[in-house]
């Protein structure tokens, strides 16, 4: 019995020992490579950015001049999500905008988009889809400028009834075997579209900017 | 360490014991990224930098750890030296990161990984355990270009796409259209294209291994004399 115990004290000493210095390895690299990776996260965002907000169109910080959006159902999202505002001489001239559309045809949609003020809409990116490859991937810019027939709409060139594939009776158009796809990526961009028009005026207002919500994936 | 070790080793790795077409271990990555060249070759080569440091790692305290704990060390040590290569690749290739997402972390879960810990590194010294598990994952990541080259050509007419993700945007140009304006064949790049494609590339490795073998023999059927001193248990 008491060999027993020693020599599960043993296992035990032995797994913490080797626990120990696997923490101690991952600490140090955690540090050493904590900034690097801040970096290139927020240069990735920025050049998702400044691809949907022309970049004449703002002159100020546009990483750190941001607001805290929470959840909220007309943009789909179900955590909070970060409003990065631009401006150009102090004026507001857009706003970037997370979205999600629920009801793509295998699953959410993730988007991006950049709303003018005056609620024209200044670019649309898909962020990540797990749509049929070579089919409902073509919102991906990478594979089809489809995405693109969304700059300079808004809720006044297309009145809400129309935002729509053409196959139902509205304006956008779509491929032939994969109309599920555009019609979440339509009806969630839409919705972005009416949520900016009943929060225009407190998207733009100025404050200290928000603390920084930290991803671990 | 005989240069001829060396090189065994490198051959097993690289022909006779493959990861992809003759142990089939690994299986998950094999089929879930080899859909583009450049996917497949980068964590071919991921894999193959934790293979060797594990081996590395692994073979000197391989006789401090006690016997019925060596599992749960092994994994540990491996768990580590991922998370550390997978916060390097997000740090310094950013987009590759994003691209091969969830399957940096599943390394640890590759079982081709602790196989080559437990079966090589515990009962070898360092140096031969880290070529070990370098070959195997050089192995590994041999398969994944064939098979991400197979299925990028055939799936979109391209090669090399997304070549900038890993090495920066010079590359950009480098991407190879083999096939103009072709217009993509989805069944290469769904998953059952994989499990074709490697179905093909294990029949392809035993046609070869069989040829070799059957001019080995009528070779020595030949030449008896010097068929004679060739050793017959080496295919």
């Amino acid at each position: 019995m008491k060999r027993i115990a020693r020599a599960s004290l043993q296992s035990a000493v032995n797994l913490v020992f080797f626990a120990i210095i696997g923490t101690a390895v991952l600490a140090s690299t955690f540090f050493m490579t904590h900034d690097a990776i801040m970096k290139s996260e927020e240069k990735e965002k920025l050049k998702l950015i400044t691809q949907i907000v022309p970049a004449p169109l703002f002159d100020n910080d546009i990483m750190q001049d941001t607001l805290s959006i929470p959840a909220n159902a007309l943009l789909g999202t179900e955590d909070a999500t970060i409003a990065y505002r631009a401006r150009l001489h102090g004026e507001p001239s857009a706003v970037v905008l997370e979205a999600v559309a629920p009801d793509g045809y295998s699953g959410k949609i993730a988007l991006i988009l950049a709303v003018r003020a005056n609620g024209e809409l200044a670019g649309v990116r898909v962020v990540a889809h797990k749509e049929t490859p070579g089919l409902g991937d073509y919102i991906e810019l990478l594979k089809n400028p489809w995405i693109k027939g969304f700059d300079g709409k808004s809720r006044e060139v297309y009145k809400d009834p129309d935002w729509k594939v053409k196959k139902d009776g509205g304006q956008f158009d779509y491929m032939a075997g994969a109309t599920i796809t555009p019609r979440a990526v339509i009806k969630a961009v839409h919705k972005a579209l009416v949520y900016f028009g009943e929060n225009r005026d407190t998207l733009f207002v100025v404050n200290t900017p928000a603390p920084k919500k930290e991803k671990h994936k | 360490m005989s240069l001829q070790e060396y090189k065994d080793i490198f051959h097993n790795g690289m022909w006779k014991q493959n990861t992809g077409v003759v142990q089939l271990l690994g299986m998950c990555p094999i089929l879930a990224v080899s859909s583009s060249v450049v996917n497949g070759v980068s964590l071919g080569l991921a894999t193959a930098v934790v293979m060797a440091l594990s081996g590395a790692a692994i073979a000197p305290i391989r006789s401090y750890v006690p016997n019925e704990i060596r599992i749960p060390v092994f994994i540990l040590i491996i768990a580590v030296l991922v998370t550390v290569v997978q916060y390097l690749m997000n740090a310094y290739m950013y987009g590759l990161y994003v691209v091969l997402g969830i399957f940096i972390p599943l390394i640890v879960t590759n079982c081709i990984v602790l196989a080559r810990v437990e079966a090589f590194a515990s009962k070898n010294p360092a140096g031969t355990s880290a070529w070990d598990g370098f070959s195997m994952g050089l192995g590994l990541t041999a398969v994944l270009a064939v098979l991400g080259a197979m299925r990028e050509l055939l799936g979109k007419g391209t090669l090399f796409s997304g070549i900038d993700l890993a090495l920066g945007d010079v590359a950009k140009d480098w991407v190879l259209h083999v096939i103009p304006d072709y217009k993509g064949f989805l069944l290469a790049v769904l998953p059952p294209g994989a499990f074709i494609g490697l179905g093909l590339l294990i029949a392809g490795k035993n046609w070869l291994n069989l040829r070799a073998a059957r001019k080995r023999r009528s070779g020595a059927l030949a030449i008896p004399i010097e068929g004679g001193c060739t050793p017959a248990a080496h295919g």
